[in-house]
């Protein structure tokens, strides 16, 4: 059993590697965009920092927007779970009931 | 109405925001009830307010994947989410959709992919609608009889079968209380995945429903631990999607403000819905989701966006109508019974 847990780990690692592959075939595939995007067309400085990344770092643009998302995705959980809880409902238990 | 408009920095395009946060909010009332992504519900909306196809698309990834991740953490805290039976289930799946994958460039090679994969949607959609939709009439006559286990009258239940097979390693799932070879759910998610690569989609449509019908979930655990393979895709989504420069991360965030308390509502709702209540609706939506690929393979474009969009506000209506149903009958028997002690 512990044997096979360390063969599932081990695997599950490999997978990963296959996942950028995976997620092009689930969306379809892209090509590198050969669009720039133009700094000059807004006047906030947050906009023209995003816009200098995606010019010129592509790679670091796609791990900004993956941390980005995922703080994004934990904080706002976080938030609407604390709001949850003082509408006064139980949001720790539920029963099972199919029909 | 200027202000009603937000710069997209990266595709500059001006996109009507109070769009963004409705489609973020209904998608999030959807996928936290049923448990998927919702990529077929984002993606042609995400085009109508303006985006091009190929925006459209990485931020949709992106949007469930911070979604999902506010889904699982209300999912989780309900007990709904089987971690194990999750990361067991990635093996299967990440290996099914790169074979499913290569099946699509070999029928590309031969000059016939468009039809066959529209075609085959739409058979795998119907035999899942058939399936929701029998099991239900079958539970019904079930009930009738007075023939119900300890969570009520349930109608398939091909997993019995299924869990037979006794090849090692066996493994025991607590949370969704099944006993069975490891084998059979990286088996199922392995076919769910072929399918998922083939097809193009994400795969919690077809996930979803085999993890009830063929690994023997409980319908909410199903939903809970399907939103966590798709939490986990959907960030490898997002980064290789941001690497082509596919994101526009300022349209996620909005999204996102939607999506957050829209998956609340849906994932709470699953608290007051009963497992066939779930089935039914979920069989409602793929039937949706079906008629409009038949449209769009007939060319009626327009109709099949109405369709999916009339579809999405109706099931999101009929869930945010449970939830605050449900949830002002608990308040109320609360404090009824905090009356009744004092």
């Amino acid at each position: 059993m512990i044997r096979f847990r360390y063969l599932l780990m081990l695997l599950c690692g490999g997978a990963c590697l296959l996942l950028p592959d995976v997620v092009m075939a689930a969306g379809g595939k892209a090509t590198a965009l050969i669009v720039v995007s133009d700094p000059r067309a807004t006047d906030s400085n947050i906009a023209k920092w995003w816009i200098d990344y995606y010019n010129t770092d592509p790679f670091m643009f796609g791990v900004w927007c993956t941390i980005l998302t995922g703080f994004l995705g934990v904080s706002l959980g976080f938030i609407t779970d604390r709001l949850m809880r003082h509408t006064g409902l139980d949001l720790t238990k539920r029963t099972i009931v199919e029909h | 109405m200027e202000w009603m408009y937000m710069y997209m920095p990266i595709a500059g395009i001006d996109i009507f925001w109070p769009g963004l946060l409705l489609i973020g909010f209904s998608v999030g009332v959807i996928g936290g009830f049923f448990g998927m992504g919702g990529a077929w519900m984002v993606t042609p909306g995400l085009n109508i307010l303006g985006f091009p196809m190929a925006f459209a698309i990485g931020t949709d990834i992106a949007h469930i994947a911070g979604k999902s991740m506010v889904s699982t953490f209300r999912h989780s805290k309900f007990g709904n989410v089987d971690y194990k039976l999750g990361i067991t289930m990635v093996v299967g799946t990440v290996v099914g959709i790169e074979c499913g994958a290569q099946i699509v460039m070999w029928l590309e090679s031969i000059g016939r992919i468009g039809p066959v994969v529209r075609w085959v949607y739409v058979g795998v959609l119907a035999l899942i609608a058939l399936m929701v939709f029998s099991d239900y009439y079958k539970a019904t006559r079930k009930k009738k009889a007075g023939i119900v286990d300890e969570h009520g009258a349930v109608g398939f239940t091909w997993y019995k079968t299924l869990h037979k097979i006794k090849i090692p390693p066996m493994m025991h799932f607590h949370q969704a209380g099944i006993y069975c070879s490891a084998w059979l759910p990286i088996f199922v998610s392995f076919v769910t995945g072929v399918l998922a690569g083939f097809l193009g989609i994400g795969g919690g449509l077809l996930r979803m429903p085999a993890l009830v019908y063929l690994i023997g979930c409980p319908t909410h655990i199903a939903v809970g631990t399907d939103l966590f393979e798709v939490m986990i895709s959907g960030l490898y989504g997002t980064f290789t999607y941001g690497v082509k420069g596919r994101i526009e991360i300022w349209a996620v965030f909005v999204m996102l403000f939607g999506a957050a308390i829209g998956a609340q509502i849906g994932t709470v709702a699953t608290k007051y819905a009963k497992g066939y209540g779930i089935r039914i609706a979920f069989g409602l939506a793929v039937v949706a989701c079906m008629a409009s690929i038949i449209m769009k393979q007939f060319k009626f474009d327009a109709a099949a966006t109405v369709t999916i969009l009339g579809a999405v506000g109706a099931i999101c209506v009929y869930i945010c109508g449970i939830m605050f149903k449900g949830a002002s009958n608990e308040l109320r028997e609360k404090k009824a019974a905090d009356k009744l002690a004092a």
